[in-house]
């Protein structure tokens, strides 16, 4: 990141101010030979046997105790009551065991490494029990070939997953996100371009109201186009109106992320690009733009992963086929995030299903999108 | 400065100070142009969104007056139209949210800063950057069909040992042979859970991020004292991180208080004004909008773009309040060579 080293001024005010260590190693060759051994950093994160027994000690311990207590002698049933009675346990039972031989700074050390281990754990099993879920969900629809390749058009809705597929949903997805980008993409890196580069009178007003309509609920962003587009000047539910609706919501995100990455790149290459007489316009497209590459591609991708698993904008807009589409301007357009909703409405298991084969294919997309960003991220960390 | 000569008194043509700043070239009073018109079109495309919100808003507002905000109901059809309990409704979902995904964001930031290993560090960091960019209707589906079976008997057991609380109560009987379980389902207690899900890695990485700028130099000073790995968390990390925390709460509270999918699945319907969460039927802002734009008339319509600017203007709110906390804790100056 960026600068580090002059937050504390802005963050720690209230704190007493903390005299900064000295950058080089402190201890040099004193004038007398030493007869201290060498200095060697204290070990934090060691695990020396008293440390391992009592952890797993306590873990062993509280889970057979609990498991008579809870399964034998109180019969309650119930895995996340189990669990939970565990956890508790243990962490009664690995203070006690802790204090048994050390103070209690040692013991809050300890348990509180214990209470932190163990919600990253909650979280982590959480998070991945959703893309695991959904995989496995949409796997028997998945299997099929032509899940991918033919649409819903006269497909009755109980029919085998071995008929019909999504490739309307795929298409209309892909056409929605790049009317969306066709529009974003531009204005959003003209508007960064104006911040960071011109500036000005109006640069913070347009700063504030940007960072602003970021905080704008996605449902708002289709509601707007709803009133004003299809409403308002008759034009009908299509993928046009969707991409609208995804654009005016991908706007702020890109034009802040392109700002952001425009913003680090180094004061000093432009005004080399300056001392070498270009003009400001040559200097932002030959050293700005090309320098900030991977960065602005990086805010592309970020505001097309968060615009194609959009739900709500195109629940309003777009209208759902079931047939392919490929003319965003007439006839509703179906996609992914909204195949999905409507098909986990249905009721129908088959339906079902089908919805958790697009939101696996939605989640594959994002995985994919994901990766491509690492990647450029990756490469210009190793360029600087 | 050049020298003033008083240039009346002699015949001679004045003398014109050089001019020091050549100004903009033509090409670049043309780009300078172009970048201030995007920046401009952005700004009114973008801020008219807000003023149209707005604009429609007063219809309604005419119409219904400061009733708007107090009637509960929402029918259209008998002319009663009123935001309280959605936005009661919206409020407990976030609220919710909130109470699960603050603490698990807080601990996990932490966890990941401070106690993860080294080596797995950039791995939970993009783990968590993934998890924030997954779909919220994924999130929809994973509270429906996985969490709800089961998030029903948790309910089930609040009501039963902590009915005597007021907001964990239920209008049913929990010890019921066949306790009806149709009364613990789509309630705002499973949506919040859901809406936490999808707000969690936000909040994660924001605080990381914070968490991960504590000046190195006070962190070692911690160690160097003598403290322990919490003792240092406690006295440097999360002092410093303060900002973050509160930021990426607010940032994580305006995203669940905007969420529609996720909530609009699991939740049914229900317009009473009632702190009930663990209780089926609840309705939230986005939610009302996403279900009743269609059938919705000019005036429905009004109305209901009215809910969105209250809305709007809650959400605004909370990320900008969000926006001062993570921008006193971040940097934003350019780097140097």
């Amino acid at each position: 990141m960026t600068a580090v080293s002059d937050t504390p001024t802005t963050t720690t005010a209230e704190q007493p101010p903390v005299v900064e260590p000295p950058v080089e190693p402190p201890v040099g060759p004193p004038d007398k030979p030493p007869v201290i051994a060498e200095d060697r950093p204290r070990e934090l994160g060691g695990w020396d046997t008293d440390m391992t027994m009592s952890l797993w000690g306590s873990l062993v311990g509280s889970l057979a105790l609990v498991w008579v207590l809870y399964e034998k002698v109180l019969a309650f049933s119930g895995s996340l009551g189990f669990v939970v009675c565990w956890y508790v346990a243990f962490l009664l039972m690995y203070a006690g065991v802790t204090k048994l031989g050390n103070p209690w700074v040692v013991v809050k050390d300890r348990l509180s490494g214990a209470v932190v281990t163990g919600a990253a754990l909650v979280v982590a099993l959480a998070l991945l029990s959703t893309l695991i879920y959904t995989f496995w969900q949409g796997f028997p629809a998945l299997v099929h070939p032509n899940f991918y390749v033919e649409d819903m058009a006269g497909v009755r809705p109980t029919a085998p997953l071995s008929e019909g597929g999504v490739w309307m949903a795929i298409v209309g997805s892909f056409i929605e996100v790049f009317i969306a980008a066709l529009f974003a993409l531009p204005l959003g890196i003209g508007t960064a371009v104006f911040l960071t580069e011109v500036g000005g009178r109006g640069s913070m007003f347009v700063r504030t109201v940007v960072e602003a309509m970021t905080a704008l609920p996605d449902i708002l962003a289709g509601l707007f186009i709803y009133v004003t587009l299809i409403v308002g000047l008759g034009f009908p539910k299509s993928g046009f109106a969707a991409g609208m609706a995804l654009f005016v919501m991908m706007l702020p995100i890109i034009a802040r992320s392109a700002e952001v990455q425009l913003r680090i790149v180094p004061g000093g290459l432009r005004e080399a690009g300056l001392a070498l007489g270009a003009s400001q316009w040559r200097m932002v497209r030959k050293v700005v733009l090309p320098t900030a590459k991977a960065g602005l591609a990086t805010a592309l991708i970020l505001g097309v992963a968060r615009a194609v698993g959009e739900t709500a904008p195109v629940l309003i807009t777009s209208g759902a086929s079931t047939f392919t589409n490929y003319n965003p301007f007439r006839d509703p357009m179906n996609s992914l995030p909204l195949f999905t909703f409507s098909a986990v409405r249905s009721g129908e298991t088959l339906f079902i299903t089908r919805g958790f084969g697009a939101a696996s294919i939605l989640l594959a997309l994002v995985l994919l999108l994901f990766v491509v960003i690492r990647f450029l991220a990756r490469d210009r960390g190793t360029r600087r | 400065m050049t020298v003033i000569i008083d240039s009346s008194a002699s015949s001679a043509p004045p003398d014109v100070p050089r001019e020091i700043d050549p100004g903009l070239s033509r090409g670049d009073r043309a780009f300078h142009g172009t970048a201030r018109a995007i920046g401009m079109f952005v700004l009114v495309l973008t801020g008219s969104i807000g003023l149209f919100l707005g604009y429609q808003a007063i219809p309604t507002l005419q119409r219904y007056g400061f009733s708007f905000f107090i009637e509960h109901d929402w029918q259209p059809e008998l002319d009663r139209i009123g935001i309280s309990s959605v936005l009661l409704g919206t409020f407990e979902v976030a609220l919710i949210a909130m109470t699960f995904a603050f603490p698990l964001g807080l601990l996990t930031a932490i966890f990941i800063s401070e106690y993860a290993p080294r080596w797995a560090r950039p791995t939970l960091v993009s783990m968590v950057d993934l998890m924030a960019a997954v779909p919220s209707i994924v999130y929809g589906l994973w509270g429906f069909f996985l969490l709800q079976p089961h998030a029903i008997y948790l309910s089930r057991w609040l009501h039963q040992h902590l009915g005597w609380i007021p907001i964990f109560q239920v209008d049913t009987d929990p010890n019921a042979a066949s306790w009806a379980q149709s009364r613990y389902t789509a309630s705002a207690f499973i949506a919040g859970i859901c809406v936490a899900m999808m707000v969690l890695p936000l909040a994660t990485a924001v605080m990381r991020g914070v968490f991960a700028q504590a000046p190195i130099g006070e962190r070692e000073a911690a160690y160097a004292l003598g403290s322990t790995r919490w003792g240092m968390v406690r006295s440097v990390v999360l002092p410093f991180g303060r900002g973050g925390i509160i930021g990426g709460t607010m940032l994580a509270l305006g995203r669940a208080l905007g969420e529609t999918v996720a909530v609009l699945l699991i939740i049914s319907p229900a317009f009473d004004i009632k702190f009930r969460p663990l209780e089926v039927g609840t309705e939230t802002t986005s939610a009302l909008i996403a279900g009743r734009f269609g059938e919705a008339t000019s005036a429905q319509l009004s109305a209901l773009l009215a809910a969105g600017f209250v809305l709007f203007l809650i959400t605004l709110a909370t990320n900008t309040i969000a926006a001062v906390f993570i921008n006193r804790s971040r940097s934003g100056s350019a780097t140097e060579i």
